[in-house]
């Protein structure tokens, strides 16, 4: 600590940077003026400005966590084959723009040959957003980024091809807070055990009336254990969500027993369409069986398919699903459907059926 | 980088059969990142790094995680590091202080590969050499810190222009699409609605005091590409007014190309208000009156179809994940402001200001903006931000009975006068 100045350097707040400075120029120059564009393959994109200039955008797979030597090969790459400028996708897809179509070609190769997928454009399956993990996370049940590498293992052959009825978004989220968000396919940890608590450490290291506000279904309450001021649980009224575990790291909510991974459908950011959806349960309690998770992936595989085999072109997997109907999805897919599938949340009565529309 | 010298020779490199597991199939494994870290990184990344895999590993075998959060910070600001202490640092001694930095990326994400290595280079000598791009938040992830270094790495990135992003109850880290910068679907200027927000409320993002969290995310047009209904207590969403802009020619060579029974079944049947119609020369018609800028066809149409030219925004509020009371959407508040002129964008500003501020001062501790809005109704919080109801908000008027109304009078002599001076100005704009 020696080396640090008496006097600190005070923050220049600049706040969010100006893109301009990074911007390739032919996006920079045609800003706000595009006109149409297309997509000549899988991976790339060729956008037409009004001006009659052309960007093509060549889009890639990276692991997200990455490390500044895998970095410092995209920025070769970006530097060798096209022409210094890049941009990454929400879906942390490395983008590099280059203003020749002659580049193409050659930066495809270049990024093939270093080992990143280059896709994740249109009617494809893109990169699977997730969180952070074992790796980072304060609260993690499971490590996305290990979910996520042995899917999009499997899922490979659909980054690199636009063979999908539309896109296929998938999301991962190592805990139900989600912080991995709604998609056609959610892979999130869901707990089937309440907390168990560690009544000896409640009192020094949680904030008891915020632990108790936080709890959804009010199952938390103040109690004295083994003389001491603790915090008991209503396990009748525990709905398992872990909602007590971060502001009282003593109420544990991971466990072998109760840290499962629930498989959720048909969440929609979009509106094209339909109106955006949340996704909903197709199946919960497969096993956290890291590090290669093969419940998880068999399920999200089998939905994979009977999806691209079944859906319409244009449909994402919610509409396909509205169109099929639910008895169709849990035939197709092989699931189960069980009382646990019938929301009893607030507004849960709007998820029933309240018409005489069946499927058969 | 790599310097054998200073090099630990007795160095005990952590077993990680768990992990190794993860290297093999085509797609970039994380694992081999770290792994290289380890072996060829600079000195400090290196030890950092084989305690961080040792670790990893024990977490894979165990199946439990082995952070704990605490209190790290840099001068002057409240916010912005995850701080991150192990459980099990007596076995993993060298990774355990083990933080991140948030860091706000330029908007829309565009970097040269000039300013990446030079955020490299300051995290390669101050931290782990680990970045992700992005975190779901949307910001630069520089994972892995010790709390002495903290200062230092951020000195060094804020000197080149980066800032620190927000975390806990505060304004947080925004994203936007690309937008403007290649995208022709895009119905307003991204990056200046995007920078002008957060850079005139960045008090809140650095020294958080709100009740809990507020983001703000900006989507040029209803495809949203940054998930903002979702994800968004202020979602900033492009549209337009007027009609959907055809060029029949580019119509006729599109149906030529892709046949009429494939347009019929994707552009028409799929419109949600089925507003098109094909016409028996090959040409759409377009209900404009009843389209609701949905985006669709423009989607598969790219190059016949575009959105109009009277653009501007919606703004939604209140999305949210789970926690505490369910997943709320944001709701439409405002279906349309118009987006152009420095007027506008001061608009925009101050609505979004004032939005914020009322989250301070009525949100309870730990409760998002959309379920304030829920606890305490729509009505009253458009009574409080001054705006008026609108029939974009809802999918049907109310079913429940359940209200008094005996100033129902007096509300509807309100829309009436608000639809006439609509008509008047409309007139006078003609």
């Amino acid at each position: 600590m020696k080396d640090q100045v008496d006097t600190p350097r005070k923050p220049d707040e600049v706040g969010v940077p100006d893109p301009f400075q990074y911007m390739h120029p032919v996006m920079k120059a045609n800003y706000g003026n595009w006109d149409w564009h297309e997509r000549p393959r899988a991976g790339v994109l060729r956008h037409v400005a009004k001006s009659g200039d052309v960007i093509y955008t060549v889009r890639a797979g990276t692991q997200r966590q990455m490390d500044v030597f895998t970095i410092r090969t995209l920025c070769d790459i970006g530097d060798r084959y096209a022409d210094g400028h890049v941009r990454f996708t929400t879906r942390s897809n490395i983008e590099f723009m280059v203003a020749e179509e002659a580049k193409v070609a050659p930066l495809i190769s270049a990024l093939e040959l270093a080992g990143f997928p280059v896709g994740g454009t249109g009617a494809s399956v893109s990169m699977i957003s997730h969180t952070q993990g074992w790796l980072h996370c304060d609260i993690p049940g499971t490590d996305a980024s290990g979910v996520v590498k042995g899917m999009m293992d499997m899922l490979h052959k659909e980054f690199v091809q636009e063979k999908m009825p539309n896109r296929l978004r998938i999301t991962t989220s190592c805990c139900q807070i989600n912080c991995g968000g709604q998609g056609d396919i959610a892979v999130n940890v869901q707990y089937t055990k309440p907390p168990k608590i560690n009544h000896d450490l409640v009192a020094n290291v949680c904030e008891r009336p915020a632990v108790v506000a936080r709890c959804p279904v009010a199952a938390i309450r103040p109690a004295m254990v083994n003389g001491k001021p603790s915090l008991e649980v209503d396990e009748k009224k525990c709905v398992c969500c872990g909602a007590c575990y971060p502001p009282c790291p003593p109420m544990q909510i991971n466990g072998e027993d109760s840290t499962k991974i629930a498989v959720w459908v048909g969440g929609k950011h979009s509106n094209a369409r339909s109106k955006p959806t949340f996704h909903k349960l197709a199946v919960a309690n497969l096993p956290n069986n890291a590090p290669h998770w093969p419940e998880v992936k068999e399920v999200v595989g089998r939905i994979v398919e009977a999806y691209k085999s079944d859906a319409q072109h244009w449909e994402r997997m919610g509409e396909w699903i509205e169109r099929i109907g639910w008895k169709r999805f849990f035939e197709m897919t092989e699931l189960a459907f069980t009382k646990h599938h019938l929301d009893t949340w607030t507004g849960a009565r709007g998820s029933m059926n309240m018409s005489a529309h069946v499927h058969f | 980088m790599k310097d054998d010298d200073v090099q630990d020779a007795d160095r005990k490199i952590h077993p990680t059969p768990q992990l190794d597991q993860l290297e093999d199939g085509p797609w970039p494994s994380f694992v081999t990142g770290l792994k290289r870290l380890r072996d060829e990184g600079a000195p400090n990344n290196q030890k950092m790094m084989n305690d961080l895999l040792g670790q990893l590993n024990h977490s894979y075998e165990n199946r439990t995680g082995y952070w704990k959060g605490g209190t790290v910070s840099v001068f002057g600001y409240g916010g912005g590091i995850i701080p991150r202490f192990s459980e099990v640092a007596d076995k993993f001694p060298e990774s355990k202080e083990f933080h991140t930095l948030r860091v706000m990326p330029p908007a829309g994400y565009h970097y040269t590969t000039d300013i990446l290595r030079q955020l490299c280079d300051i995290w390669e000598r101050h931290g782990s050499g680990l970045v992700a791009f992005h975190g779901q938040s949307g910001d630069i992830m520089f994972q892995g810190c010790t709390s002495e270094n903290t200062q230092k790495a951020f000195d060094e990135f804020n000197e080149i222009g980066f800032d620190l992003g927000g975390a806990g109850p505060a304004l947080r880290t925004s994203m936007s699409c690309v937008g403007h910068a290649r995208c022709e679907q895009s119905c307003y200027d991204e990056v200046r609605a995007h920078r002008s927000i957060i850079n005139k409320l960045l008090d809140e993002m650095h020294r958080p005091a709100l009740p809990y969290k507020f983001k703000f995310k900006f989507s040029g047009c209803a495809n949203d590409c940054v998930n903002a209904i979702h994800r968004a207590d202020f979602a900033v969403i492009g549209t337009w007014r007027d009609d959907i802009k055809i060029d029949q020619e580019k119509v006729k060579e599109h149906i030529k190309e892709k046949g009429r029974r494939y347009t019929t079944d994707t552009v028409l049947k799929m419109c949600p208000t089925r507003a098109i119609s094909l016409n028996d020369d090959d040409t759409l018609e377009i209900d404009n009156k009843s389209c609701v800028r949905c985006m669709h066809c423009i989607n598969v149409m790219t190059k016949a179809l575009s959105p109009g030219d009277d653009r501007g925004v919606s703004i939604m509020i209140g999305g949210k994940r789970a926690l505490k009371i369910g997943d709320l959407m944001g709701i439409m508040i405002k279906p349309f402001m118009k987006l152009e002129t420095d007027e506008d964008f001061e608009e925009l500003e101050d609505f979004a200001e004032r939005v914020v501020e009322f989250f301070a001062d009525n949100a309870l501790e730990h409760e998002r903006v959309g379920e304030t809005i829920d606890r305490i109704g729509l009505p009253a919080f458009l009574e409080a931000l001054e705006i008026d109801v609108d029939p974009n908000m809802v999918n049907h008027p109310r079913t429940s009975c359940y209200v008094r109304t005996d100033d129902f009078d007096e509300e509807a002599a309100k829309w009436f006068e608000r639809k006439a001076a609509e008509k008047s100005a409309g007139a006078a704009a003609e």
